[in-house]
């Protein structure tokens, strides 16, 4: 049995190295890709809340501290509010600090939501600050952030 | 006689160290499931059949059960009736002896051969989805029962084969299966804990390939993570291997369609 | 055959808040990602999820490459009438899915 030499070191710094379903002759290696600055997600937060202030406060951002694999991290946002027609969330913005783009995801909501709450898995390619934005209805913009820490497999997956 | 305590010392130290039999192993009592490994919120996704992904799989085998196929226009049901009732318990005793073939067979392999044999149509290629969606199908109707591989003399060879490729070092990293996995479970490995390698949740959805993935997937992976070369989909080494795994998690539940990191 | 699978509480009384659960298979290919050759992987993402109750939209979602494989969503609506639950998804190369769910509101 002879040993097969390794393209990629074990501890090359991956991102999504995962396989394509299907595509069992592509292989995938993770390349340096251009990094979300933090001019992109200020651009980003700027396109959702204007010239707006943001206020701390209201928003709950329920996300692992520390996250096994990085493709798929289980993340909660709740905003305390009525969600009656006088006061509720409008939408909700997550973004992140770290991926090759700002935004994760938009959320809109109403007085039909019951509550404010919504819960989705994201992608994270590096230990991360993670911010969530809500728009209510009054025009106002509260936010909350939290620290994602993002380990590393034992042994990286290339297609084989 | 200083020199002859200090080789005897040497000597019982590599007796420590070398893979023990397979019969000393992990003692039954301290057995554990990949699944208590891993944090609260990735076991949540396994817990919830509407939030663990390897359920879309078995919805999909579901539609693959139910489909005719090949020359014969038979499909999965016209022999086995209703996949939960027919295939109850199947999956907790594979790979299995297949007669015609004079070796043990797994799962997949197993509905490949069906669909040669019995509706004459072409086998589903590895790690394809309408594989997967059918193991994963077939897999479920043993979830929450004891793994039992069966008894079977003719098995007896191959498991002897299984558990010899499980302790061979192999490899630039001169690894054994047995040195992890037997030895060194619940210590890290860069940022991660060592699991006992119970495959007791395949095919199973790995947050590390965004996909549900076949258990002779993670053993070509595994064995090409310690530098050693990957056995081709379909060798016998993986499926003595697969048998071996077995016997070592007889008694532990079926989790397919498992979730892990 | 991209396969849905949907958790709505099939029955609900009037005024309740119900949760709702949904999980659509989509590799969600970032666009971020090269093949071995150098070339860049082609981004190809579910980029639009909504439900829609007996017809009015309740919720709705963008969606970007940050959004795991096999995307799930779990967000929650007030049980009005009985009826239906719509969802669609929408995306890269003209990516486009349905399913729907009944309710019995009491």
């Amino acid at each position: 049995m002879t040993d097969r030499t390794m393209t990629e070191p074990l501890t090359t710094r991956r991102r999504f190295l995962t396989a394509t379903a299907g595509a069992a002759l592509v292989t995938v290696l993770p390349v340096a890709d251009a990094q979300a600055t933090p001019e992109m997600l200020a651009s980003a937060i700027r396109e959702v809340v204007g010239g707006n202030v943001v206020r701390t406060g209201k928003v709950r951002l329920e996300i692992p501290p520390l996250v096994e694999n990085g493709n798929t991290v289980p993340l909660t946002v709740n905003v305390a509010s009525p969600m009656s027609e006088a006061d509720h969330v409008r939408s909700i913005h997550v973004f992140n600090e770290k991926n090759p783009q700002p935004n994760v995801g938009n959320f809109f909501l109403g007085v039909r939501s019951g509550r404010a709450q919504v819960s989705t898995r994201i992608r994270l390619a590096d230990s991360q600050r993670i911010t969530a934005i809500a728009k209510m209805s009054d025009g106002s913009f509260w936010s909350a952030t939290a620290d994602v820490v993002v380990t590393l497999a034992a042994c990286t997956e290339d297609v084989i | 006689m200083r020199l002859f305590r200090a080789i005897a010392a040497v000597l019982l130290a590599m007796a420590v160290m070398a893979p023990r039999s397979w019969a000393a192993g992990i003692p039954t009592a301290d057995r554990r499931s990949g699944f208590s490994f891993m944090g609260p919120d990735t076991q949540a996704i396994q817990n919830d059949d509407t939030s663990n992904p390897g359920m879309l799989w078995v919805k999909d085998g579901e539609a693959l059960w139910n489909a005719r196929a090949g020359a014969a226009g038979k499909s999965c049901a016209d022999c086995h009736q209703d996949v939960r009732a027919g295939m109850r318990g199947v999956a907790a005793h594979y790979p299995d002896f297949d007669a015609a073939e004079g070796r043990p067979v797994d799962l997949e392999q197993r509905i490949n051969l069906c669909r040669a044999r019995h509706q004459q149509a072409t086998p589903f290629a590895w790690e394809s989805r309408e594989l997967l969606a059918l193991t994963a199908l077939v897999g479920a109707q043993s979830r929450g029962l004891p793994i039992a591989p069966k008894a079977d003399g003719r098995l007896a060879s191959f498991i002897a084969t299984g558990r010899d490729l499980f302790m061979q070092r192999q490899g630039q990293l001169n690894l054994a299966c047995a040195n992890c996995h037997d030895d060194n479970w619940d210590k890290r490995l860069a940022g991660a804990p060592i699991t006992q390698g119970h495959a007791s949740g395949y095919p199973e959805y790995r947050l590390e390939w965004q996909t549900l993935g076949s258990l002779q997937r993670r053993l070509r992976s595994c064995i090409a993570g310690i530098r050693a070369q990957p056995y081709p989909y379909g060798a016998p080494e993986l499926v003595a291997l697969e048998l071996y795994l077995m016997q070592r998690a007889a008694g532990m539940p079926v989790e397919t369609p498992a979730v892990r990191p | 055959m991209p396969s849905a699978l949907i958790n709505v509480p099939p029955k609900a009384r009037r005024g309740d808040i119900i949760e709702i659960k949904t999980l659509m298979s989509h590799i969600m290919e970032t666009g971020y990602r090269h093949t071995e050759g150098g070339d860049r992987v082609p981004r190809d993402i579910i980029t639009a999820f909504s439900c829609l109750y007996n017809g009015v939209e309740v919720f709705r979602a963008d969606l970007f490459p940050a959004i795991s494989a096999n995307p799930f969503f779990t967000f929650t609506t007030i049980a009005m009438d009985s009826g239906s639950f719509e969802f669609h998804w929408t995306g890269d190369n003209g990516f486009s899915e349905t399913a729907s769910a009944p309710i019995t509101v009491e």
